[in-house]
């Protein structure tokens, strides 16, 4: 007999206990382990596409940042250049005035140069030709320059006009003080005598003078009474002298240019 | 010359008796169970794991992937039964190879007591999926007039699961004995892997089969309402 029922017995017990034993230590530890790898790398997926989502967002914020910093930075470039623009224009004016001023400055020391020159000019001119005038009419008519400027200033005096004379007397007559008779040099006691006496004859009376010497006088004599004055300086003559000069130096750059 | 491992006896007292099927079931049970039992005593859940486990998983997820080709909707409810089937035999294939040793399964008994367990399990999972009055309306499709036809096919299939195995278990033992007493130490050898590669190949046909038949008695009440759609 080839089948032993005893043995198929005890093989079937065999079979479940073995079926048992091995679902025990085989499949269920082995399914197991395999289901948490399993749970462990979706884990690990979803972590991943996380920090995926993750990433495209901080990506898409940095770019949106970015962006913004572009603008603002063009923006503020802009603006950076307008107020430049600005500041230059306002730099650009402001040495332009201070460009003006001082050339204003400079042109008015210029001027005031050459009036000092001018003035210097005159007064040596002024010494030159009372040198001369002096030396020549002591060598021509033997008589010195006070006499014959005292002699003038009494011609000029009794040659006045009838209104003008009056105005004088008026303005002599309401005066407080001495008529002032201011001369470029020291007059000499007989020239003061002279005028004195000229005066009292022309005006009728006795007038108080009072002399000054006053070296701008430019050479010549000058009485003043209470706002009235009456002069001759050679002014006049150095007026022309100096046209005559003015017109020579012009004259000279013109020809210079001309050759 | 022993037909059967059931004929060496070692031990009897009685009906009782401890013959060379049943010591060395216990010995490929002990050797099956206690390599289980260290490999899957340092399993690791995570990516790193050693080749043992490696193999183990390969094989039980081998197995997983044959039974959902097959068509059972819960593969792993199925596992320890069918899994624990293949592996046995399997063992019992590969133990020929050691000189002395006689594999179980070349005896009827205990291809009898697979086929009986197969036998049992059939409507035992049967009726858990859909029920005893489910399970049993499956013996009357598509009439009645089957019901005996049934029956019969239920009896036939686990007789021919019996002596498939057997024949093919107990003929290449039997070759490899005749041969080695008659002929030089080539043929034997080739023999012998023959042998190997055929019992492998029953190993999967058993287990196979058994799947089949399981998934033919649950998957029925699935399919009915597809039909009368």
């Amino acid at each position: 007999m080839l089948i032993d029922w005893f043995t198929v017995a005890a093989q079937v017990l065999n079979f479940v206990v073995l079926v048992w034993l091995m679902k025990r230590f085989l499949y269920r530890p082995i399914l197991r382990a395999i289901a948490a790898r399993e749970q462990l790398i979706a884990a690990q997926l979803a972590a991943a596409a996380g920090q995926k989502a993750e990433a495209q967002r901080e990506r898409a914020e940095f770019e949106a940042k970015n962006q913004a910093f572009e603008a603002q930075r063009a923006s503020l470039l802009s603006e950076a250049v307008a107020q430049v623009q600005l500041e230059r224009q306002r730099l650009l004016e402001s040495a332009r005035q201070a460009a003006a001023t001082m050339s204003a400055k400079h042109q008015q020391a210029l001027r005031n140069d050459a009036d000092k020159l001018n003035q210097a000019l005159a007064q040596r001119v002024q010494h030159e030709v009372f040198a001369i005038a002096r030396k020549a009419l002591a060598d021509l008519a033997d008589c010195s320059l006070e006499e014959r400027l005292v002699a003038v200033f009494i011609e000029q005096l009794q040659g006045l006009e009838a209104s003008a004379q009056q105005q004088l007397a008026e303005a002599i007559a309401l005066g407080t003080e001495p008529v002032l008779l201011r001369s470029a040099f020291e007059l000499p006691a007989a020239q003061r005598r002279l005028l004195q006496d000229a005066l009292n004859h022309c005006f009728a009376g006795e007038i108080a003078l009072r002399f000054e010497r006053k070296a701008e006088l430019l050479g010549g004599i000058e009485l003043s009474c209470n706002g009235q004055r009456l002069a001759w300086s050679i002014s006049d003559y150095l007026q022309a002298l100096q046209q005559g000069v003015d017109e020579l130096l012009q004259a000279q750059p013109t020809a210079a240019t001309q050759p | 010359m022993h037909l059967s491992p059931d004929d060496i006896i070692f031990w009897q007292f009685g009906l009782f008796k401890l013959n060379a099927t049943i010591v060395y079931t216990w010995a490929l049970m002990l050797v099956l169970v206690l390599g289980s039992r260290l490999i899957t005593a340092r399993l690791s859940g995570g990516h790193r794991r050693s080749a043992w486990q490696n193999l183990l998983e390969i094989i039980v997820c081998m197995m997983e992937k044959q039974l959902g080709e097959i068509g059972l909707a819960h593969p792993q409810r199925y596992l320890g039964f069918i899994g624990t089937l293949f592996l046995f035999v399997a063992a019992a294939t590969l133990s020929t190879v050691i000189p002395g040793f006689e594999a179980p399964t070349g005896s009827l008994s205990t291809t009898v007591a697979l086929a009986a367990c197969v036998m049992v399990a059939v409507p035992m999972y049967g009726i858990r999926d859909q029920g005893l009055r489910g399970y049993l309306q499956t013996y009357l499709e598509p009439t009645w007039i089957m019901l005996p036809f049934n029956l019969i096919s239920e009896v036939s299939r686990t007789l021919a699961l019996a002596v498939r195995l057997f024949g093919n278990m107990m003929s290449g033992a039997m070759i490899i004995g005749i041969l080695l007493a008659i002929t030089p130490f080539l043929f034997p050898i080739v023999m012998t892997l023959l042998g190997l590669l055929t019992g492998m190949v029953q190993a999967y046909i058993f287990s196979i089969l058994a799947a089949v038949y399981i998934a033919a008695a649950t998957r029925t009440r699935k399919l009915r309402p597809q039909s009368s759609t």
